[in-house]
């Protein structure tokens, strides 16, 4: 136990490393003894997270749990893990989403014990970029999170549709997502390489504590540019990196296809997790590492917030995809997120700041929640029908009411209704940004509208209206299994909604260290 | 007396070959047993020195020294650095791989591996020498046989050209070198081909402007550096499997090597002089020879060009000249053996069953070699520097050393970077992944277990290292250390 309490986070970093072993080695024909493997094997990090989560202690400021051990001498960068209350919100979102996200793979019957393996490769990077305290190992786990990623759509995506590339050669639409996803996200990360490459020139370490007081502090020119042109460049090439993961407008163009095309599983830790690590980098490198920076360009970046939250919800409106329709939906939900962020940057030190901080963290939490949730419901309807456009359904609410009834739920969390998850957060942001970047937050009102707009397009065409009759007969309630899946994330939903304390607690300390 | 591990290691692969020649041409299966004995024992010995070689005291290990014509100062002098001892492992890896996936070949084994063998003596002796006149001797026994390899068992259609192009531009570029090597001779006056005399032989800064073009320029030829990389993916592609391997993931090795021990060691102040605009046709290496990759439809080609992208790195490496880029281009150079000896053993495996290496015709791999796909992929990922491989752990230094001497190539060249990135994934997904083509259903199978044992070793190593770099870098970084002493600190 002693060894478990004392590399605790490293526990929770490689244990999804040593199921995906574990999983290789079994029998490729036995595929539902792989399948329960999977799932039994992911509650190990779930249980270390809880663990982690219950040892936390809130009122110690700094980063707890650290380790470090040698990695990469030579150039100064070493396995350093930590977390504080903003990383340990999202290792627990990440280990919870996992299981639920392998349950709701059971359905996945072509090489399962590939999928599962490259599932479990995709928590590690995720927790990787969650855990790390060293910016070179925090681009080695953010790049290293694309590769099962992209296989995981690549291979288990959806089989139709086909996409129309140069030339008129004609690909098939998970191929063209997938390869948009990789290329997207390498060539936006390249800024990200390059200005991590030069911090490590300049300042002769890697490890982000040391970081974080050597590198704003630093004050003589470099590369006989002002050392303000050169922060200003390395910062834009940090934002961009970030801002394609986020994703914000007009980064987000790989985000509708690669939702799309991607398996339900890999479609809810994309929506849940992986958009995540843009805002997160915003909040672990961005503002620490380029204070003056943030805050001088804090009104462009929650300008294209608010461009994100108002486009993402009209262009979630036009679709007529139910999963697209999502897709979008997540475009104008981040936003929040990143006004937050920019409101904070803003005014730094603020108690708005802090709150706006503290409302964008608990979004993040929350639409984690929420976009699995959605995806994961698209997934049970497109299992029965097959298809995924709206105008095919219709008037499904009788034919399955307690899918209808969860649907209902799960959209008015997403919507921000008063006494679920998604009306804290969103007026925690609102509240917070409102004194600080007034018509932008007043703009972005306007998406909340629209936001409601979008999702009650989205019930009303699935389950009200008249009853497209093709399904009467053809289409089977929500099943045990995939209530197992969805009960959690309503559970958690209902809960920070009517008590949200125990979580912002966590959060509001480690946002307070920020500045 | 200590056991002479460096000379056993040398003559081993040479007295084999020899042994060989003396087997019956037609009892096929001995010359393979004897071949694969041979290639186990001298990369084991590889193996244990890498292990062995202690660290903390860096500097030339495992040295021994004997006259050898003492009249003109020329002794066997062999010893192993930081730089040098990888590159020991990495031709004991590739021998050993290269003949399980020769293990098919048919036609004349029994001269194929002779001729490999003895290949792979001019190889390990270049990366042992201490004396410049034996570098130059062992450098021209790796180049030889090449010419008869790629002549006699390589691809129908274009061996005479390309073994009759390789063999010109790799001779002329020695006798280039060996111009300069002779002034170094005479000007130091010390009669002694020595490279640990030459090193402190206190070279005028004016000789050593001079003398350096032709010293490094002429290994790096067989390096790839550009302008005069013309020849290297024609030759990649003659070759049969075996010899590619060895051709890319060795023999360009050995170019870059003699270009860093006998032009930047010995002339230092060449180097410090020349580097500033040697470092821009470096540029044109990696980013040029990427684009140029990305366009090919024939699939050793793509990899035959991406040699000369990445050969790239480790030539611009060099050409910072500071702690950061020495060192990745140190690692670069393993990392890239170890690589390229895989894609070219995958390419091989590929076409030896589908009898086409055009990208557009090929398809559905996956299904038939699962083990090779997911090799490939290993390789890929490694070729495009993603993080947790062993490429990151090369690119990424030599990208903090560019930044050190001229930011803008270090921006530039990361352009490299996604057009990589773009024909690996091009490849896997159109090879490995797309629908298999009716012509080759039921007719591929898979490789045998002697390829996948091939295949698995070199994965394992390129994940290792890019897991855990510790294993290697402080290793390559006494070796460092040592050349930036020789540069006076810089």
């Amino acid at each position: 136990m002693e060894l478990v309490s004392n590399h605790l986070l490293t526990f929770i970093l490689f244990s999804p490393v040593a199921a995906a072993v574990i999983i290789a080695l079994l029998p490729r024909d036995q595929e539902n003894l792989i399948r329960w493997t999977a799932f039994i094997l992911s509650f190990i990090p779930l249980g270390f997270s809880i663990a982690l989560w219950l040892g936390f202690s809130s009122a110690t400021p700094g980063f707890q749990f650290q380790e470090q051990a040698v990695w990469y001498a030579p150039i100064n960068s070493s396995y350093h893990v930590g977390v504080d209350g903003i990383s340990l919100t999202m290792v627990l979102l990440t280990t919870l989403l996992t299981p639920l996200a392998i349950l709701a793979s059971f359905s996945i019957t072509d090489r399962v014990k590939s999928y599962m393996a490259l599932f479990f490769l995709l928590e590690m990077g995720l927790l990787g970029v969650f855990l790390t305290l060293d910016l070179l190992l925090f681009f080695v786990f953010w790049e290293f999170g694309l590769v099962p990623m992209y296989f995981l759509i690549n291979q288990w995506g959806s089989e139709k549709g086909e996409r129309e590339i140069w030339g008129g050669r004609k690909v098939s639409a998970r191929a063209y997502a997938s390869f948009k996803f990789m290329i997207y996200t390498m060539a936006g990360s390249l800024g990200l390489l390059l200005a991590i490459q030069m911090i490590g020139v300049v300042a002769g370490t890697f490890d982000l504590p040391q970081l974080y007081a050597a590198w704003p502090a630093l004050d003589q020119p470099l590369f006989g540019m002002s050392i303000s042109t050169v922060k200003s460049i390395a910062f834009w090439a940090f934002v961009i990196a970030f801002a394609i993961k986020v994703p914000v407008w007009p980064f987000h163009t790989w985000l509708p296809d690669a939702h799309t095309e991607a398996p339900t599983a890999g479609s809810m830790i994309l929506a849940g997790v992986l958009l995540k690590l843009g805002a997160y980098g915003f909040l672990r490198l961005v503002l620490p590492l380029y204070p003056a920076e943030s805050k001088a360009y804090a009104g462009a970046l929650g300008l294209l917030a608010v461009l994100a939250i108002i486009f993402g919800a009209l262009a979630s409106y036009g679709q007529t995809d139910f999963k697209r329709l999502v897709a979008y939906s997540s475009v104008n939900h981040m936003g929040f997120v990143v006004l937050g962020i920019a409101a904070a940057a803003f005014a730094m030190g603020t108690e708005n700041a802090t709150i706006a901080l503290n409302g964008a963290v608990l979004q993040m939490f929350n639409h984690g929640l929420s976009a699995a949730a959605m995806f994961f419901l698209v997934g049970v309807i497109y299992e029965r029908t097959h298809t995924r456009n709206l105008n095919d359904y219709g008037g499904l609410f009788p034919l399955v009411p307690v899918y209808g009834g969860i649907l209902i739920f799960t959209s008015m969390a997403s919507l921000g209704l008063p006494g679920l998850n998604g009306f804290i957060s969103e007026f925690l942001v609102v509240r917070g940004s409102w004194p600080i970047l007034t018509v932008y937050t007043a703009l972005a009102m306007i998406g909340l509208f629209l936001t409601g707009a979008y999702i009650l397009k989205g019930i009303k065409m699935v389950l009200h209206g008249p009853l497209n009759e093709k399904w009467a007969g053809h289409i089977s309630e929500i099943s045990a299994r995939e209530i197992v899946v969805i009960a959690p994330l309503m559970v958690l939903m209902l809960w920070i909604g009517v008590w949200p304390a125990w979580i912002l607690n966590v959060i509001n300390r480690a946002v307070e260290m920020l500045f | 007396m200590q056991f002479p591990i460096l000379s056993v290691i040398v003559f081993t692969p040479i007295i084999a070959g020899i042994l060989i020649l003396l087997i019956p041409g037609e009892r096929k299966t001995e010359i393979r047993v004897a071949a694969l004995a041979a290639a186990t024992f001298a990369m084991l010995l590889s193996v244990w020195a890498y292990f062995s070689y202690d660290v903390s005291a860096a500097g030339y290990q495992f040295v021994e020294k004997y006259a050898w014509l003492p009249q003109l100062g020329i002794s066997y002098h062999v010893g192993i650095d930081g730089m040098s001892v990888p590159l020991v492992m990495l031709t004991g890896i590739v021998m050993f791989t290269g003949v399980l996936i020769s293990w098919g070949i048919d036609d004349r084994p029994r001269e194929f591996f002779a001729f490999l063998f003895i290949l792979a003596t001019g190889v390990f002796g270049v990366f042992v020498t201490l004396d410049l006149f034996m570098l130059f001797f062992f450098y021209e026994i790796a180049v030889f046989p090449m010419y008869l390899l790629i002549s006699i068992w390589g691809w129908k259609e274009t061996r005479e050209y390309a073994a009759m192009k390789l063999t010109l531009y790799l001779f002329i570029g020695s006798m280039v070198a060996l111009i300069g090597a002779l002034a170094m001779y005479f000007v130091a006056g010390m009669n002694s081909f020595d490279m640990l005399e030459l090193e402190r032989a206190g070279f005028s800064a004016a000789f050593q402007k001079v003398a350096f073009p032709f010293v490094f320029f002429g290994f790096a030829v067989l390096g790839g550096i550009f302008p005069f990389h013309n020849w290297s993916p024609d030759g990649h592609v003659a070759a049969p499997t075996a010899v590619s391997m060895f051709h890319a993931g060795v023999l360009m090795k050995l170019g870059a090597f003699a270009a860093l021990r006998v032009g930047i060691m010995l002339l230092p102040e060449g180097a410090k002089f020349h580097m500033p605009w040697i470092i821009l046709l470096t540029l044109v290496n990696v980013v040029y020879g990427a684009f140029i990759a990305s366009v090919q439809t024939d699939f050793k080609y793509v990899i035959g060009f991406s040699s000369v992208s990445h050969m790239g790195l480790v030539a611009m490496g060099f050409a910072t000249l500071n702690h950061q880029g020495l060192l990745g281009a140190g690692v670069q150079m393993f990392s890239h053996g170890v690589m390229t000896a895989l894609f070219f053993a995958v390419v091989g495996m590929v076409y030896d069953r589908a009898h086409t290496r055009e990208i557009p015709r090929l398809g559905g791999f996956r299904k038939v070699m699962p083990l090779v796909a997911l090799a490939f992929i290993v390789g890929g990922l490694v070729s495009m520097g993603m993080p947790g491989f062993s490429g990151f752990i090369a690119e990424f230094p030599i990208f903090m050393g560019v930044w050190g001497r001229q930011p803008w190539i270090a921006i530039v060249a990361a352009i490299s970077i996604v057009i990589t990135a773009s024909y690996i994934i091009r490849i896997i997904t159109k090879v490995f992944f797309s629908p298999m083509p009716e012509e080759f259903e039921g007719h591929v199978g898979d490789v045998t277990v002697l390829d996948k044992a091939a295949l698995v070793l070199l994965s394992a190593i390129l994940i290792v290292i890019g897991v855990y770099p510790s294993i290697m870098v402080p290793l390559v970084e006494s070796g460092v250390n040592n050349i930036l002493r020789l540069l006076g600190g810089a």
